[in-house]
């Protein structure tokens, strides 16, 4: 049956349908994939490139509403399609095995961990309980998990999320699998957490010599794990090489393009003179949640006229929190801000209208930030009828400026709902709706990490050219080191609440640094597929 | 008639369940072959306890339950074909048990709004002697005190439906706008809002309604109002949970910060966000209304003689029962074919706007 | 563990309090009627002097609150007052009903709870099948119906036509278990109709939300079978929603119970309410309502601490 004893997986012509409401459409059009044993493959691509669904075609699964609908999909000499339900059980968990996105929502939030870790094993005859149990520790602590014999006692929502992933590919390799799907393993976890469940997936991968798919959109990410990389677009592939030789000479324009997204980096402004009033300041911010601990301490910088600040950190950093605070959701409970040196209160309800306009913010996902019924007319046209109190064909005509301000057609997009529009036209809608308030200040919460990386480039040169145009004072947060490379003035660390580090960008980001923004910077992947070597020199097991 | 003991129609019956068993059998559909299978059984059972009347009564269900099928198809078939395309998309996805709740509120409408017309008699006229069996007059026969049923029935439709209608449109302004505002408001508001509906939920509806109305009587106008109040918390629960789901999100919140008023924020941001559950909502606690009404008509505690209801028939008819007669039994249909067909409706539009969590 | 002792005490708490508001809605629901009951005993005939005479004798003449607590405090102590119509001890008139309604109720609840959670559970596995969309249509048909269409389909045919069961539950005090079953059989079968229904409807929902969990897709990759997938993945998180819909069906079936004990003549307490109404004697309405709304709040309360209880989020505190 096999024609070569090295070939683990063999995927030809693979072709998976989705049912859409009433129509079915194909997500996988004809994919090909070989894997030898012991060998990793890097799938990437945007959203909708159809890589978990080709993932979880590997193991013969198909999600509810999926149909694996032609093709061949051959493990080890084993026809997946013609296989019974049966045989396919025998092989997931033993012989391939399967390392979700979210580990907090896949691990069973009723059993154990470790419970769950034995399950595979034992179901399939490969250890007893007791010694899947140990075998189970001894993976932990491979793994670096802190107290590798108790964590597995403990219940999935008593673990930090970085741990709950490496636990899983613990139990990914409980039957010492031939083949591990990793779904975007560490998708959801802040870069310093990352780039540890990196190198402990690494590890062990290479130790037990498992042949791995490596799901994710970030080619940095990829570039550390896999032998071999295939690009996907629409469930088409777009070119497949080996990891070094795609890095260096991609022959396809999309690949190239991937690639040169974390390279957009404009020139840093400085500002005109130190004595300018600031627009904004923000001066010993302390906020605490009602009766809660303080999640703010002493925070304090300024924002000035036509310049960006990014305020950078991980989850629980507080940025939120300071925009939150600034747009007067969130009262201080000391501190003071203030707009071109008149004090704002704590409350938005307290604001004149005026102080409210010039002030505007854009929001992470557009999916939320625009009302659904509401057409791209409206939702623009309401803030310039609401502040500037424009009617009839004055507020039609605003609203065709500003859609031709932010890169969208009037004639196509005026009457179009938020459904109608892709996520990179939401956003740019939800910029089309700050700029119609005419304001001074925009805050930016997260714009682009919601998209995809070209359509959040687009995203960041629009928010550019507006500054440029219009003379806008940003203040971008974010917890991606690219984004604040590439769009800021100024950087504000913050950690835990308070402000670590902060100057000018080129102050900030070059040695010698702040130690936890060394930290951070040192976390972030870089396309060079040796960094996660050069990093585990330095890399330190932090408590969590 | 045979010799046998078997009439046309159980033969007819008995071979249309074959022709399904075989059939299902035939394209593979296991769970078609099982019911197949159970209604012969069910057949076969009836057959032996009740014999030939039995098997007679399960045919002329069958014979009813496939011509509430045809008709279904066939307005769905008319629907595709009459609506715009846009339209006609939702119409060919949608179930045939949506199309005959269409159906049925239709004639119910009908009835409603033609009551005079299409009647033969009036409500309270006394047309012959009591208990006349179904004739040509009378298709229904008449009542305990010789009052024509069918005329009653469509009278009733008009007199069960509009009360109804009305008892739910006055609960859910008043439950939809408490809702709304404890939705935006939050704090202090919310929490009462909250414990009175609390209250008033702690005891179960019917107990509520017979406690309220031995006290304050049974006219309509306290009908409706005590079945209102017994409603209003209901939907006031809902709409808030629904409201409060759209009030956190950042449209609501950008809204919010550029300085719009409370009734903005209703109107334009949260109201087309909440419409689709709020119907869905409106079409089954008219139900629930509807249900509560007749239960209490039916107790004596409703729309009170001589004003023809539906509740208050199948009791004043009740001893017929007992005879054997169905005639009693038909009000009692009427008020689960209308129910069940707006709850068909209401099912369907559930799935339609996916995403609302699946209810009872 | 005191994370969920305490969530549980301040559950009971409120169910105490709503417990308390509910008996003064109750109590002073009826004080708002014109006239009192000193009057409506007497007649409309009576002198000023006999009413104000009676209203002494029956202590009307003290204020509406402190009547309360004396009520109140009556009705803690199992005293729940004097009929007004047959002048006997209401508790005496309601014992041997409450009795039998709790019979008849608890007859239903042993066969619906079962039969509804397995129903439930093959039609979330069997999702989108025939069989499905059968029992969603006839579940979705009975929970429509009203429970006297129901009674009397039952009646007409198996106590008309086959001659099985009585169509009248007549029971007699005392009368053997047997006995009770038999006669009781009709208006438990239409209860167990009624309430398996809404049981089996809500039962689907809750198994088919945790079905969706990403942990059970994990589940189905590890390669565990379907039977265990359910038994050990699925269900534990899914007893919270179920004992949810267990105690709220069996808190719905009040309603039912009231009407299908008029329907079969029954002797329970949902009959004497409704007789009461009609009589308007209070002393007995008061008295049924409170208990119904005791076990409707204590229904309520038990389903709260049943999902509190299986919350292996609380069970086990970070």
């Amino acid at each position: 049956m096999a024609p070569d004893d090295k070939r683990l997986l063999q995927i030809r012509d693979l072709r998976i349908e989705a049912m859409v409401g009433d129509t079915i459409l194909e997500i996988v059009k004809g994919v090909d994939l070989d894997l030898d044993r012991g060998e990793v493959i890097g799938l990437i691509g945007e959203s909708g490139a159809g890589k978990s669904t080709i993932g979880l075609a590997a193991m013969g699964f198909a999600r509810y509403g999926t149909r694996i609908s032609g093709g061949r999909i051959t493990f080890d000499g084993q026809d997946l399609r013609t296989a019974t339900e049966a045989q396919l059980r025998a092989l997931r968990g033993a012989r391939i095995a399967y390392v979700a996105q979210s580990a907090a929502a896949s691990f069973n939030p009723a059993h154990k961990i470790i419970d769950q870790h034995v399950e595979a094993p034992v179901l399939h005859g490969y250890q007893s309980r007791s010694a899947a149990q140990d075998d189970g520790m001894k993976l932990y602590a491979k793994l670096r998990l802190p107290e590798p014999d108790v964590i597995g006692f403990r219940y999935p929502h008593q673990l930090s999320g970085g741990q709950l992933q490496r636990a899983m590919t613990a139990m990914a390799m409980a039957c010492r699998p031939d083949l591990i799907i990793f779904d975007e393993p560490t998708t959801a976890l802040d870069v310093t957490t990352q780039v540890e469940v990196l190198s402990a997936i690494r590890d062990i991968v290479e130790q037990f010599q498992t042949a791995a798919i490596y799901i994710t959109h970030d080619l940095a990410v990829v570039a550390q794990m896999a032998d071999r990389i295939k690009v996907l677009l629409k469930g088409e592939e777009v070119e497949e090489a080996p990891t070094a030789h795609i890095l260096a000479h991609p022959k396809e324009s999309y690949t190239r393009k991937l690639l040169a997204v974390r390279s957009y980096e404009r020139p840093e402004k400085s500002r005109s003179s130190k004595t300018a009033q600031p627009e904004l300041s923000i001066r010993g911010l302390d906020v605490a949640y009602r009766s809660g601990p303080k999640v703010l301490h002493d925070v304090s910088f300024d924002l000035h006229r036509g310049m960006t600040v990014a305020v950078v950190g991980e989850s629980g950093s507080g940025k939120s929190t300071t925009a939150r605070t600034i747009m007067g959701l969130l009262p201080a409970t000391s501190g003071e801000i203030r707009l071109r040196g008149e004090i704002l209160p704590w409350s938005f309800r307290e604001r004149s209208k005026d102080q409210l306009r010039r002030i505007q913010m854009i929001y992470q996902s557009a999916d939320t930030a625009l009302n659904p019924r509401m057409r791209v007319s409206e939702i623009i046209g309401r803030p310039a009828k609401f502040y500037a109190g424009l009617e009839d064909r004055a507020l039609h005509r605003r609203v065709e400026e500003l859609l031709s301000l932010i890169e969208l057609d009037p004639a196509k997009f005026y009457d179009r709902l938020p459904s109608e529009l892709s996520g990179g036209q939401k956003q740019r809608v939800g910029i089309a709706r700050a700029l119609a308030a005419d304001p001074e200040i925009v805050i930016c919460d997260e714009v682009t990490s919601a998209l995809d990386q070209i359509v959040a480039e687009g995203i960041l040169r629009l928010l550019d050219r507006l500054q440029n145009e219009i003379g806008l004072t940003y203040m971008f947060i974010t917890h991606d080191l690219a984004t604040v490379r590439a769009v800021a003035d100024e950087v504000v660390v913050m950690q835990r609440g308070r402000v670590t580090d902060s100057g000018a960008r080129s102050k900030v980001f070059a040695p010698p640094h702040h130690p936890y923004t060394a930290q951070l910077l040192a976390s972030e992947p870089k396309m060079d597929p040796k960094w996660l070597d050069t990093y585990k020199g330095r890399g330190s097991e932090r408590p969590m | 008639m045979s010799p046998l003991g078997v009439s046309v129609l159980s033969i007819g019956f008995i071979a249309l369940i074959c022709v399904a068993f075989a059939a299902t059998l035939y394209r593979g559909e296991k769970g078609g072959s099982v019911i197949a299978a159970l209604l012969a059984a069910l057949t076969a059972i009836t057959w032996f306890v009740a014999g030939r009347d039995g098997v007679d009564t399960l045919a002329i269900v069958a014979v009813v339950f496939v011509l509430a099928m045809v008709a279904s198809y066939a307005l769905r078939w008319l629907l595709i074909r009459l609506v715009p395309s846009t339209l006609a998309t939702v119409f060919r996805s949608a179930p045939l048990t949506a199309m005959f709740g269409f159906i049925v509120i239709g004639v119910c409408l009908a009835m409603v709004i033609f009551a005079p017309f299409i009647a033969p008699f009036s409500e309270s006229e006394i047309v012959s002697k009591a208990y006349a069996p179904p004739a040509a007059t009378y298709w229904l026969g008449t009542d305990q005190l010789g009052r024509d049923i069918f005329s009653r029935i469509v009278f009733g439709a008009r007199n069960s439906i509009l009360l109804s209608l009305t008892a739910t449109i006055a609960a859910f302004l008043l439950g939809t706008l408490a809702g709304l505002f404890a939705a935006i408001r939050g704090g202090v508001i919310d929490q009462t809002l909250g414990r009175l509906a609390d209250v008033l939920m702690s005891i179960p509806a019917l107990i509520l309604a017979l406690l309220l109305l031995s006290i304050l009587g049974t006219n309509l106008v306290v009908l409706v109002g005590v079945v209102a109040a017994i409603y209003a918390p209901r939907i006031f629960r809902l709409t808030r949970s629904v409201a409060a789901n759209v009030v956190v999100t950042d449209f609501v919140e950008a809204s919010r910060i550029r300085g719009e008023g409370d009734w903005y924020l209703i109107r334009r941001e949260i109201l087309p966000n909440i419409a689709a559950p709020l119907i869905a909502e409106f079409g089954l606690q008219f139900c629930y209304v509807f249900l509560l009404i007749a239960g209490l008509s039916f107790l004596g505690l409703g729309i009170q003689p001589p004003t023809a209801d539906w509740g208050s028939m199948v009791r004043e008819n009740a001893v017929l029962i007992s005879f054997g007669k169905i005639t009693p039994l038909i009000p009692a249909m009427a008020i689960a074919l209308l129910t069940v067909g707006v709850n068909f409706i209401v099912d369907w539009m559930l799935k339609l706007t996916a995403g609302l969590k699946e209810r009872m | 563990m005191t994370d969920i002792v305490s969530l549980i005490i301040k559950r009971l708490g409120l169910g105490l309090l709503t417990m308390l508001v509910v008996s003064i809605l109750i109590f002073f629901a009826v004080e708002l009627l014109p006239g009192d009951s000193a009057q409506a005993a007497l007649g409309q005939m009576a002198t000023g002097e006999t009413v104000a005479a009676m209203r002494k004798q029956m202590g009307l003449d003290v204020p509406a609150i402190v009547r309360y607590f004396y009520w109140l405090q009556d009705f803690v102590h199992g005293d729940f007052g004097t009929s007004m119509i047959s002048h006997t001890s209401v508790a005496g008139a309601i014992l041997g009903r409450f009795a039998n309604s709790f019979f008849l109720a608890g007859f239903a609840a042993i066969i619906a709870i079962p039969l509804a959670v397995s129903l439930g559970v093959a039609a979330a596995l069997f999702r989108d099948t025939i069989f499905d969309k059968s029992v969603n249509v006839t579940s979705l048909t009975a929970v429509s119906a009203p429970e006297f269409l129901l009674g009397y389909i039952l009646v007409v045919i198996f106590a008309v036509k086959l001659r099985w069961f009585p169509p009248i539950s007549n029971i007699r005090d005392g009368a053997e278990i047997g006995e009770r079953i038999f006669r009781s059989f009709l208006p438990a079968m239409t209860l167990v109709l009624v309430a398996t229904a809404h049981m089996m409807r809500m039962t689907r929902a809750a198994i088919i939300n945790v079905l969706a969990g990403p942990y059970i897709e994990m589940a189905r990759l590890k390669g565990v079978p379907p039977w265990r997938v359910i038994v050990r993945h699925a269900l534990p998180n899914a007893w919270a929603p179920i004992i949810n819909v267990v105690t709220l069906s069996l808190a719905y079936m009040i309603t039912g119970v009231v009407l299908v004990e008029v329907v079969f003549d029954y002797p329970g307490i949902g009959q004497l309410l409704v007789d009461s109404v009609s009589k308007r004697d209070f002393p007995i309405v008061q008295a049924c309502c409170l208990i119904f709304a005791a076990i409707f709040i204590l229904l309520n309360i038990a389903a709260d601490v049943g999902s509190i209880l299986t919350n292996p989020r609380l069970k086990r505190p970070k």
